[in-house]
């Protein structure tokens, strides 16, 4: 194992401050949590424990445990590496933020028409690939996921607010 | 012998030509996602489970069970050729896999690890057979308090002899608890966590959580890799599997022992993984070659596989004989029967006699036809992993969101697997472990209701949990693996004095 100290020091988010990052989200959970089953009554009434009862001690040891993070993160003796260099995040991002515009998509044209697209451009754009290729396989994809749900296990999937394939009569 | 006459009944519910022939589909099915990066063997279950809603149970779990051992077998494939573990258990595969597959031994390498597969899951299948039964009759006497006992032996488990920060665990398991208790309160009727989102009401369905977190997650995790698939070309022929058939009785120590190791860590729920990595270090530290271990030594495919089908298969013991998933393709296993109208429990084994043994007989069958599949199509799947990440990925996204959507129709679901693909990618790389995550959302509803159940024949007194042997004992237990980590250094230290 290389020092990450003496080997060339590649730049990025530090595994801390994602400990520390991911803890403090995990204790606003558990604060919710405890919140709403207080809300909600977590303790004893006459008819046996509230509804609160249970989820409130499940946040509570949320919290707990998430506190225990934060300070090991915080008394953490070497900066413990880094979570993700630039450039890996940029790789990460670049899948994440498509899939994101491509769940958008599906919320406004449905499942076939926004996946179609989303294969397409995805092969063409980090792909390189010649656009009748990366177009012959998305809609391929496309039109076999339709044949195999629609058609044959006949479960309807999502169409989006604005149905392109009604004309299909699906 | 009642279990033996129950076991030929059950197979002459599986040799109905549907269910074999489901039974091939979910092998290939299994196999292939297995190989890809990105799906497995619990999320591609948890995938394909609404195409089933409408199938006979039997026939559906017949062929979900496939999927899942053809997702243990895939994993060694892209293991040996491309050093690439395909999955998680095939981590300790790769050690001695892909040395060999360096030397042109890939061929011997990869009968040795299917067929030590097939042993695994089949020592563990026997077991069940005899066991599950065993355990099931047992059970019918368990009260809620016996129950929640369980569940508290199952969680505890998972902190104490987890690998990494016991806080973590405790964190992700109880972030599983809060998940589950979202929507409507079974016993009060009220809402809760819903914030006044009518949509929330659902809760949240642990099948977009696998779904999210072992598919999205694991896709940017492969991304960040910077996948590129280079790999060896493997030929199987007869000559090569029978040559390498007669090495393996030499390595029958190896075999039971590692046999052992996997349905431990899969009845407890240690899981597969662990237990190949246990087996492959205690097989490299009792054999006269282990300095030989990591450079290509057929022992070192052998011990990991094995543990990891034996360990893979025997997780589906506390799930039938007590409704307690020991791993999370065992938790989605699960969850179908709920949907199939199955209550799952002890009773399954009373009241469902042709679903279990229907299930126990496809489970000779299925590894059986899996073994055979393997060996001839390897070529074929290997030809899978060739096809580039920038097809694969959005492919894989497509099928995953499809998943999502077709659990309940609901288009929020969507969005919820792409927020777990985000929590699954920082989870794993902060090492918060999914599986108690999962379990807690499987399992939140169940313990809090047996928990209450107690509380209420106990009215609140909390002694009601050791109020008589079994329970106690079972408690007693929880809380030794709660503490096994202080508990074997103390046991260490008596020793030392």
């Amino acid at each position: 194992m290389s020092d990450p100290e003496t080997a060339a020091p590649k730049a990025g988010i530090s595994t801390r401050t994602m400990e520390i990052a991911v803890a403090l989200v995990l204790l606003a959970v558990s604060a919710l949590v405890v919140f709403d089953s207080y809300r909600l009554g977590s303790k004893w009434g006459d008819d046996g424990p509230q509804s609160g009862y249970f989820p409130f001690y499940i946040g509570l040891l949320l919290g707990i445990a998430s506190l225990a993070t934060l300070a090991r993160a915080f008394v953490m003796q070497r900066p413990g590496g880094i979570f993700v260099g630039w450039g890996e995040l940029k790789l990460v991002f670049s899948v994440l933020v498509p899939a994101f515009v491509y769940v958008l998509g599906v919320q406004l044209v449905g499942i076939y028409v926004a996946s179609a697209l989303y294969i397409a451009l995805f092969m063409r754009w980090l792909g390189h690939y010649p656009w009748a290729k990366s177009v012959a396989i998305g809609f391929g994809v496309s039109a076999m996921i339709f044949l195999m749900f629609e058609v044959w296990f006949k479960v309807p999937l999502y169409k989006g607010a604005y149905d392109a394939l009604a004309w299909l009569g699906y | 012998m009642v279990e033996i006459s129950a076991l030929f009944h059950g197979f002459a519910v599986v040799l109905s030509p549907f269910n074999l022939l489901l039974m091939m589909i979910g092998i290939v099915l299994g196999v292939i996602i297995g190989v890809l990066p990105g799906l497995g063997g619990a999320n591609g279950v948890a995938i394909l489970l609404p195409l089933t809603f409408t199938m006979p149970p039997t026939s559906a779990i017949i062929m979900l069970s496939c999927i899942y051992w053809g997702a243990l077998f895939g994993g060694a494939i892209t293991s040996v050729l491309f050093n690439i573990p395909g999955e998680p258990w095939s981590v300790a595969t790769t050690f001695d896999g892909y040395p060999m597959a360096q030397q042109g031994r890939a061929g011997e390498a990869l009968t040795a690890s299917f067929t030590s597969s097939f042993i695994g899951a089949l020592f563990a299948v026997i077991m069940i057979t005899f066991l599950a039964p065993l355990v099931a009759k047992f059970a019918l006497k368990f009260g809620p308090p016996e129950f929640f006992s369980v569940y508290l032996l199952t969680f505890c488990s998972f902190i104490g002899m987890g690998k990494g920060s016991a806080w973590k665990t405790l964190a992700a398991m109880m972030l599983g608890f809060a998940l589950a208790a979202i929507g409507m309160d079974n016993i009060t009727g009220r809402l809760r966590l819903t914030f006044g989102f009518p949509e929330m009401m659902r809760g949240v369905d642990f099948l977009i959580a696998v779904i999210g977190l072992f598919g999205i997650g694991e896709i940017l995790l492969s991304m960040e890799e910077g996948l590129s698939f280079t790999g060896k070309t493997a030929k199987i022929n007869p000559k090569v599997v029978l040559e390498t058939w007669k090495k393996l009785p030499r390595y029958w120590l190896t075999s039971i022992r590692s046999c052992l190791i996997g349905c431990w860590m899969g009845i407890t729920p240690g899981g597969a993984t662990p237990a190949s990595f246990m087996s492959y270090g205690i097989a490299k530290r009792m054999s006269k070659e282990g300095d030989k271990f990591g450079k290509g030594q057929i022992e070192g495919v052998i011990a990991p596989e094995t543990a990891a089908h034996a360990a893979g298969t025997s997780a589906l013991l506390p799930m039938l004989a007590l409704g307690i998933p020991g791993s999370p393709t065992a938790a989605v296993l699960l969850g179908g029967l709920l949907i199939w109208g199955l209550q799952p429990g002890p009773l399954l084994f009373v009241e469902q006699k042709d679903f279990v043994w229907g299930l126990i007989a496809s489970m000779y069958l299925g590894n059986l036809a899996g073994l055979i599949i393997v060996l001839t199509c390897v070529p074929l799947f290997a030809a899978i992993l060739r096809v580039p990440f920038s097809i694969i990925a959005p492919v894989i996204v497509v099928i995953c969101a499809i998943g999502a959507y077709s659990v309940h129709s609901a288009m929020l679901d969507i969005w919820l697997m792409m927020l777990f693909g985000v929590v699954g990618y920082v989870f794993k790389k902060l090492d918060y472990p999914l599986a108690p995550l999962v379990l807690a959302l499987v399992l939140g509803d169940r313990a809090e209701d047996s928990f209450r159940q107690a509380m209420l024949i106990a009215q609140g007194d909390m002694r009601i949990f050791f109020s008589n042997g079994l329970v106690g004992s079972i408690t007693a237990l929880a809380l030794v693996m709660l503490f096994w980590p202080v508990v074997s250094r103390g046991i260490a230290k008596a020793r030392g004095a």
